[in-house]
């Protein structure tokens, strides 16, 4: 941890110091840090710049914090640490580093964390998206019996191998801050480090947001558009991946693709449709696997066309 | 002679996965060092999160030499043939081949002496084979290297190889290999936080003390043992109890290779929460111990957690940590236990009509009103109130849904029972609502009470027929609905609470109850174990009445070779067995075991013995006239050509048994059965020593080959004493 911060900014005291605090760590490992995409996602996976950039043979390290939202989740704001909209951390390295474990400890380190004093462990547990069509192994990290990171080693994204193999960690970072600052309900956490009258909690700003979002995403969020844009996106991102194959105009094969990210921002799209159509419980059991397939086959063709561009393809 | 020291040094190793691949390593470079002639005095394998090690020690420094005789061609054979010989041999001349005589003539034999490699060279090349290959159940790729085709594949990140060979007195040479750019060594490293610097090591002794100074206790029973002792010791100096779980215990000790015992509480208002909902919690979600007080019995507010640190401050702030995480996860718990106090059982059974227990046998809500019914036929049959049952099985499906259930599916059933005592249940039924599931395997208790049973038995025959009806049958070792473990459950109930029940009656019903709810799947499967059926007669009559459509199903088969395993698991004869299946038609389970039971006894005794010699001697009598004559002997003798009184005293003694026999057995009284098949035996025995069977008369032959006859089948009223082997 940093001595020289002012009180106001300590991770321990501050959410967004911690969070400043950690993007400081991974740039200083040379990541590059990357502001959230400026779309509606499950996980900081979905980000193109883990989903995509995960293939393919050039190296790439980047950090950045990725609002995530899980409808399902919500709990109009009355579960201390359950929420539909929370933020994600998450550091890919390609190819993962040798030292991937001891960089990891280290950032825990840097967000007042001290291995000394701590239990700090490794757990199985092996990470599986069916939506993305992707799987890794690797751990979930406890510290003193609380999970507070999941640790991945990339081996499929897309349906696809990952070559070289890309190591992904996501922090969930109000779960650590609550941890570092000591307090038992999300809303109490101290966002800006101040104290008195200019002290701002987490509460102050997510609060009446879980609450809206709940009603939204329970009750009131419109079926029938949903429904409609989850098909739009397939038909979208469908129509994106097709205008964006370049062909060879003597074999007709396949050789470049133009359009990789605007397709992909629609199966982003539609995951998260199918996300809102969900929690609202109008998918059946059976629909769901259908659905769940039909979001996979949209990441897989994203993937095939990434893999086909200049930064997915080869070197 | 030297010894091997193997160490693969790694990222952590996932706890279930170290205990089979130590057994795997060990086994495998053993085997391999075997198989080069290197023959070795023992060998151990140990595993710690972050390394599996293995010593190998007195292994022979060099392969014995390979003598061999090669065979070459005759003296004076063309000299194509003899440059072959030579080339194929290594010989300069034909003067260092010795000359074999043989009748076809003189040959040259080449001796050939492959002299044996040093043990150094052949596990340099053993070994890097052996990590290449390793049976990880899932393994992985890594790091730069993983971009090219051909990467090692292992459990998790491997970091370093240490192999080292030599004897106890020299400083021991390094094997020499490298896999995927990790070249083997002498460097390792100790505990991740308290001593992570390098150690060189040399040989297993060195090393093993050398992680011990460095914080890692390699051997995971040692590990195993300080957990337990020391957690039963903290919960001890309490005056409380720690409350075991073996395998709680063997995950825990594959997650440190350092560990610390460390005791943490919680609040005392979670102790309202079921204890096993407490337990499920704390062990599930943070692989800690529960702890009980030995005088109630009952949880205390303590927990026990293993660290894999000694922490700066005495381990304060893992214990508050812990403590920290412990209490949402309880507060969780009540939550969804008060919640689902909130709501009746009964109320949640609509949302069934929505879940399909299986594509073609229907929803949860069909499958549950078909167990209801089936309940109440069963009841009457194995003792219990009818209403009781029906209620069970009504209720006892609802706590799937419950939310604790949801959270710790280890305790469905148990949720059920608390819930349903909670409303105000029977006693009867609320029991039935845990029991019912069981007996989950061979060791699992069988349920006693009749209402369980009942519903215990509705619940697994309702789904051994529709499973036959849909043909989704068991094969080999595919059984993916349990169907074994149903039917055994079926026959172990039975039979342990002494219940008389006619299978056939029971599957038919099942059956009617299927077709009378109109599924389609069922109906089509079952179509055809009706065929025969008469005007007017309903789907159970015709069942009943025409067992072979049953039987063309199979599913008697598979329960009568369910109970012979189960039998001759419990030590009894299976010629018996066989003797007693072999008469056909039987469907009542307990009456089969204690026809097996009684026959095991009679045949203990003198008397059934020399019965059985006897029938045994009728038998070898009869099949060497029938296939003399082609003919069988069935049918009654004719008393008029009995000339000799042992003949109509056999005859007379047949009768008797057969009436007594079969009385006997009606009444279900095995034991008296077999007493007057002993009566049999003076008679039988007078008959061989007096009586001529092949007597010049062919008449009179034909006759006492009909007694003969009799004799066999009057002994069928018990068994087919011809499977029975002396």
């Amino acid at each position: 941890m940093d001595a020289s911060l002012p009180a106001h900014m300590r991770p321990e005291r501050s959410f967004q110091g911690f969070i400043l605090a950690l993007q400081r760590f991974w740039a200083e490992q040379g990541c590059v840090i990357l502001q959230p995409y400026d779309m509606e996602m499950g996980a900081g996976t979905f980000h193109p710049a883990t989903t995509l950039r995960a293939l393919g043979p050039k190296p790439w390290n980047a950090a950045y914090v990725q609002p995530s939202r899980r409808p399902k989740d919500g709990r109009y704001g009355e579960n201390p640490n359950r929420m539909q909209h929370y933020y994600q951390f998450q550091v890919i390295m390609k190819p993962s580093p040798p030292n991937l474990q001891e960089l990891y400890l280290k950032s825990l380190a840097a967000i007042g964390i001290d291995s000394a004093v701590h239990d700090i462990r490794f757990v199985e547990d092996d990470w599986e998206s069916p939506t993305l069509g992707a799987w890794g192994l690797g751990w979930e990290c406890w510290c003193d019996g609380m999970e507070v990171s999941q640790f991945t080693y990339f081996q499929q994204v897309a349906g696809f191998e990952c070559a070289p193999v890309a190591g992904e960690l996501t922090y969930g970072l109000e779960r650590l801050a609550m941890y570092v600052q000591g307090v038992d309900r999300v809303y109490d956490l101290n966002f800006n480090g101040r104290d008195g009258e200019a002290k701002v909690t987490y509460g102050d700003v997510f609060l009446q947001a879980e609450r809206e979002y709940s009603r939204h995403n329970f009750e009131v969020a419109d079926t029938t558009m949903l429904f409609e844009q989850f098909k739009m996106a397939e038909a979208a991102c469908k129509k994106y991946l097709d205008a964006g194959w370049q062909k060879n105009s003597e074999s007709g094969k396949r050789e470049a693709h133009l359009m990789a990210l605007p397709a992909y921002d629609q199966c982003i799209k539609a995951s998260h449709v199918f996300n809102l159509l969900d929690a609202r419980g109008v998918i059946s059991v059976t629909e769901r696997q259908s659905y769940i397939f039909r979001v996979r086959e949209l990441a897989k063709a994203c993937g095939e066309a990434w893999m086909h561009t200049e930064a997915g393809g080869a070197a | 002679m030297p010894d091997l020291l193997l160490e693969l040094f790694s990222e952590e190793i996932p706890a279930r996965m170290q205990a089979k691949a130590a057994d795997d390593l060990r086994r495998m470079v053993t085997d391999k060092l075997v198989a080069e002639g290197l023959v070795y005095e023992g060998a151990k394998a140990f595993a710690t999160p972050r390394r599996l090690a293995l010593t190998v020690h007195g292994i022979p420094s060099r392969q014995p030499d390979l003598k061999t005789e090669r065979r070459g061609p005759k003296m004076g054979a063309p000299d194509a043939a003899v440059q072959g010989f030579l080339k194929a041999t290594g010989l300069t001349s034909l003067d260092e081949a010795k000359i074999q005589r043989d009748p076809k003539g003189d040959f040259y034999i080449a001796l050939i002496e492959k002299p044996g490699r040093p043990a150094i060279d052949v596990l340099a090349e053993i070994l890097p084979v052996i990590i290449r290959t390793f049976p990880w159940p899932k393994s992985m790729r890594w790091g730069a290297r993983s971009g090219k085709p051909g990467s090692l594949n292992w459990v998790r990140p491997l970091h370093a190889i240490n192999a080292t060979f030599g004897l106890e007195t020299e400083a021991p040479d390094v094997v020499k290999f490298s896999v995927d750019g990790i070249e083997a060594g002498q460097t390792t490293y100790g505990h991740r936080f308290m001593a992570p610097a390098a150690i060189s090591v040399r040989r297993f002794e060195d090393y093993e003390a050398k992680l011990k100074a460095a914080k890692v206790i390699l051997d995971p029973r040692a590990r195993k043992d300080i957990i337990l002792a020391d957690a039963r010791e903290l919960a001890f100096a309490q005056g409380l109890e720690l409350v075991e779980d073996q395998v709680l215990l063997d995950e825990v000790s594959g997650l440190v290779e350092w560990p610390v015992v460390m005791m943490g509480s919680f609040e005392t208002e979670f102790l309202a929460i079921p204890d096993e909902v407490i337990r499920a919690t704390i062990r599930n979600n943070q692989k800690c111990f529960v702890v009980r007080d030995p005088k109630t019995g009952k949880l205390t507010n303590k927990f026990v957690l293993t660290a894999n640190i000694e922490a700066a401050d005495g381990g304060k702030t893992i214990v508050a940590g812990n403590e920290r995480v412990i209490r949402p996860r309880l507060s969780d718990a009540k939550f969804f236990y008060e919640t689902d106090l909130k709501t009746k059982l009964e109320d949640r059974l609509p949302k069934f009509e929505q879940i399909v227990f299986h594509e073609k046998l229907g929803t949860q809500a069909e499958r549950i009103e078909r167990i209801e019914r089936l309940a109440a036929e069963i009841a009457p049959l194995v003792g219990a109130d009818v209403e009781k049952a029906r209620r069970a099985a009504h209720l006892a499906k609802a706590d799937l849904l419950t939310e604790v259930v949801g959270e710790f599916p280890e305790v469905q059933g148990l949720m059920g029972k608390y819930y349903a005592l909670a409303q105000g249940e029977d006693a009867s039924v609320a029991a039935a609502c845990e029991e019912h599931y069981k007996p989950q395997g061979p060791g699992d208790r069988v349920p006693t009470d009749p209402v369980s049973v009942a519903v215990a038995l509705a619940d697994k025959i309702d789904t051994l027929v529709g499973f036959w009806a849909i043909d989704e049958k068991p094969t080999g070792s595919k059984d993916p609905y349990a169907l074994r473990r149903a039917a055994l459950g079926v026959i172990r109930m039975l039979i342990s609470n002494n219940i008389s029940l006619s299978l056939w009656d029971t599957f038919s019903n099942s059956v009617a109850i299927y077709r009378q709810s109109d599924n389609k799947a069922v109906i089509a499967g079952t179509d055809k174990w009706l065929e025969g059926g008469k005007q007017g007669e309903s789907v159970r009559e015709t069942l009943k009445r025409i067992a072979k459509g049953l039987g063309a199903s199979g599913l008697q088969e598979f329960f009568a070779d369910r109970l012979k395993v189960q039998l001759r698991e419990q030590g009894a004869r299976h010629d018996l067995v066989d003797a007693v299946f072999a008469l056909g038609g039987q469907d009542d389970l307990l009456m089969i075991v204690r026809r097996v039971e009684a026959l095991g006894k009679f045949l203990e005794s003198d008397d059934g013995k020399n019965l059985l010699a006897g029938i045994k001697r009728a038998s070898n009598i009869l099949g060497i006239e029938e296939k003399k004559d082609k003919r069988s002997f069935e049918g009654a003798p004719e008393p008029a050509l009995y000339n000799l009184s042992e003949e109509k005293a056999l005859a007379k003694a047949i009768d008797e048994v057969k009436a007594e026999a079969s009385a006997a057995v009606a009444k279900e009284d095995f034991a008296s059965a077999m007493s007057a098949m002993a009566k049999l035996r003076p008679p039988v025995d007078a008959f061989f020593d007096k009586v001529r069977v092949n007597d010049e008369d062919a008449k009179v032959r034909e006759n006492r080959l009909k007694l003969l006859n009799e004799i066999r089948s009057a002994t069928r009223a018990v068994a087919d004493f011809s499977k029975i082997q002396d």
